[in-house]
């Protein structure tokens, strides 16, 4: 995965993860087939909107793949359900100035979805029908509508573990365990 | 060799290194974890999945399971997840299992792991559970982690950490009365904002902090959270001290900062003029003095939670309330079985809490345990279901949190919560007759 293409999902700052899975699902056990299907069908069922438009109730999936938000998103409760509910509906890259820290852990850890920090990111320049272009091996965020490019910032310490997929696969090829 | 904060030094302890400083990353070894109802299933099955069923766990002894959220209900998935975590507790030997419906289970799983004598001076501990910074009160590192990071612990005891830059947080002088833990938090979090802290440590000294007893330095903990930060952390003081000895432990003495340990930023708070504050909807950091929304008719008020469902709360709140009826249908949740029985045992000026609450018209549940505080399932004691306007002593009030997406809910002390029911409308404690 290098290029990432498509339509983002524009949401404000400070999107909580009661916001991405109201805690009374989260009785929904996220690490079997049918929990994470069920997860997936709830993303971003506690907006105040609801999730409408967002995931198709007929396939489960999402209508967009990439999410652009405003900052601090993921904020809140440390509910590994949030980002199983966002990558078993589909979603595989989500853009913010700012990640809550737990919610950025548990997408690293999991392997789920990729979080990407863009400093300067504004939502409000974003045209919602347009595509946006995600270059990962330029870390390079395109917006067309504003013909913008936004860096994005390097993962750092945690690159190991995006590239093996997830903190076990990480741990296996370290020879950890 | 050079100055550390209290985060870095229990850090350096537990990376096996003599020095360690906010950015480095590394492998640490934990001293206990935690995992509660909602994600000991999710917990379980990864185990399962990459250690193998049979494989065992880092500790018997340290591997704690504390039903509390979604407990004493009807609904069939989380009953389900208790069944999960029995036959693991079972398969495993997990020694402190605090199972619902027996004489062991205990509550909200940030009072029960002090209550169990598993919150330490100078110690890792994991949860699965973003409040799990609580136990900071006590100079123990503690954070909240997910699923995967809580499995990968549970199979190796460890887990990969970067060393948070730390936030000093200094409250100098004495508390005005009427003004408690809670409202300082609030305060210190609409200066912050909610990501005011974000990958940081908020370490909490001052002269306010060594005269506040245990229960009040867990609540300010507690909500280190809400401004995104990794920890919260205080040195011990002899309240701490003696909390813990009262549960048989003899812990081992605080760690304390260097003198010139590195910190991003300094906020100092005078506690002599503090005032009640609340967090407005639909936000913790929405601060304002209780004074700037007093006035406001309320439908509902709520006492509980692990941030305002402890002994302390509700002897504050009993305070307030005694001799007098509430105006408002008030929910009072025990954080753990153990202040339930105290508020049984608990007495002001002969009457005990217990009954100075019954007395007052506040409805009392029949079960210690999270409740309404995250919403919980149909029918949850104290669950807002309609668009009402509530004042809670919980920790969070993003839209739909206790239950309707509509509802209006104001953060408040267990003070102002009691003025605030007996009058109907949003209350400063100071101006109850």
């Amino acid at each position: 995965m290098r290029i990432v293409k498509g339509l983002p999902l524009v949401l404000p700052k400070n999107v909580d993860t009661d916001q991405i899975l109201t805690a009374e699902y989260m009785k929904i056990n996220p690490s079997t087939q049918s929990g994470r299907e069920q997860l997936g069908r709830l993303a971003f069922c506690g907006l105040v909107q609801g999730n409408g438009g967002i995931i198709d109730l007929e396939t489960g999936k999402s209508n967009y793949s990439v999410i652009l938000a405003g900052e601090n998103f993921g904020c809140g409760s440390s509910r590994e359900h949030a980002p199983v509910a966002l990558g078993a509906a589909g979603f595989k890259v989500v853009v913010s100035p700012s990640f809550a820290r737990i919610f950025y852990r548990n997408c690293i850890s999991t392997g789920e979805l990729l979080p990407l920090e863009a400093p300067e990111l504004d939502i409000s320049e974003v045209t919602k029908n347009e595509d946006v272009t995600i270059d990962l091996e330029k870390m390079e965020l395109y917006l067309s509508s504003a013909q913008k490019t936004l860096k994005l910032n390097p993962l750092g310490d945690v690159a190991g573990v995006v590239a093996a997929g997830g903190l076990f696969a990480f741990a296996r090829q370290q020879g950890r365990i | 060799m050079k100055p550390m904060t209290i985060t870095e030094k229990i850090l350096a302890t537990k990376a096996g290194k003599d020095f360690v400083q906010a950015g480095e990353t590394h492998w640490c070894k934990i001293d206990r974890i935690f995992t509660h109802d909602p994600c000991s299933p999710g917990v379980i099955g990864i185990f399962n999945k990459e250690f193998g069923e049979d494989a065992p766990i880092f500790s018997k002894q340290n591997y704690i399971m504390i039903p509390d959220h979604f407990v004493y209900t009807t609904d069939d998935l989380a009953n389900g997840n208790l069944v999960l975590m029995r036959e693991f507790a079972k398969r495993k030997g997990v020694e402190h299992f605090y199972d619902v419906g027996t004489p062991d289970y205990k509550g909200v799983c940030h009072v029960a792991m002090v209550e169990g004598g598993h919150v330490r001076p100078n110690e890792l501990m994991l949860g699965t559970d973003s409040h799990t910074v609580t136990a900071g009160a006590f100079g123990c590192f503690a954070i909240g982690v997910g699923n995967t990071d809580a499995a990968y612990a549970l199979g190796t005891g460890e887990i990969l950490l970067k060393v948070p830059q730390s936030i000093k947080v200094q409250i100098e002088g004495k508390m005005p009365d009427a003004v408690s833990a809670k409202d300082l938090i609030l305060f210190l979090l609409g200066q912050l904002g909610v990501n005011g802290a974000t990958y940081k440590t908020l370490e909490f000294c001052g002269s306010t902090l060594e005269a506040m007893g245990a229960e009040e330095r867990m609540t300010l903990c507690n909500m280190a959270t809400e401004a995104g930060a990794k920890s919260g952390i205080i040195a011990p003081n002899q309240a701490s001290t003696d909390y813990l000895r009262a549960l048989g432990l003899e812990p081992e003495e605080g760690l304390q900062a260097d003198e010139g340990a590195n910190y991003i930023q300094t906020i100092k708070i005078e506690a002599s003029k503090m005032v009640p504050i609340v967090a407005k909807p639909n936000s913790p950091d929405h601060s304002a003095r209780v004074t700037e929304v007093s006035g406001t008719k309320v439908n509902q008020v709520y006492l509980g939670s692990c941030t305002g469902g402890k002994l302390e709360d509700f002897r504050a709140f009993a305070a307030q309330v005694a001799g007098r009826k509430v105006q408002v249908p008030t929910f009072a949740v025990p954080a753990t079985q153990s202040v339930f029985n105290d508020l049984i045992k608990e007495k002001i000026a002969g009457v005990s809490l217990y009954e100075i609450l019954q007395a007052a018209g506040v409805l009392i549940a029949p079960n210690a345990g999270c409740a309404a505080c995250c919403g919980g399932p149909k029918g949850t004691f104290g669950r807002v279901d309609t668009a009402l306007t509530v004042v809670s002593t919980t920790n969070r009030n993003f839209p739909g949190r206790m239950g309707n997406k509509e509802a209006r809910v104001f953060l408040t002390s267990a003070q102002t919560a009691a003025a605030t029911a007996l009058m109907g409308v949003i209350t400063d404690p100071r101006n109850l007759n």
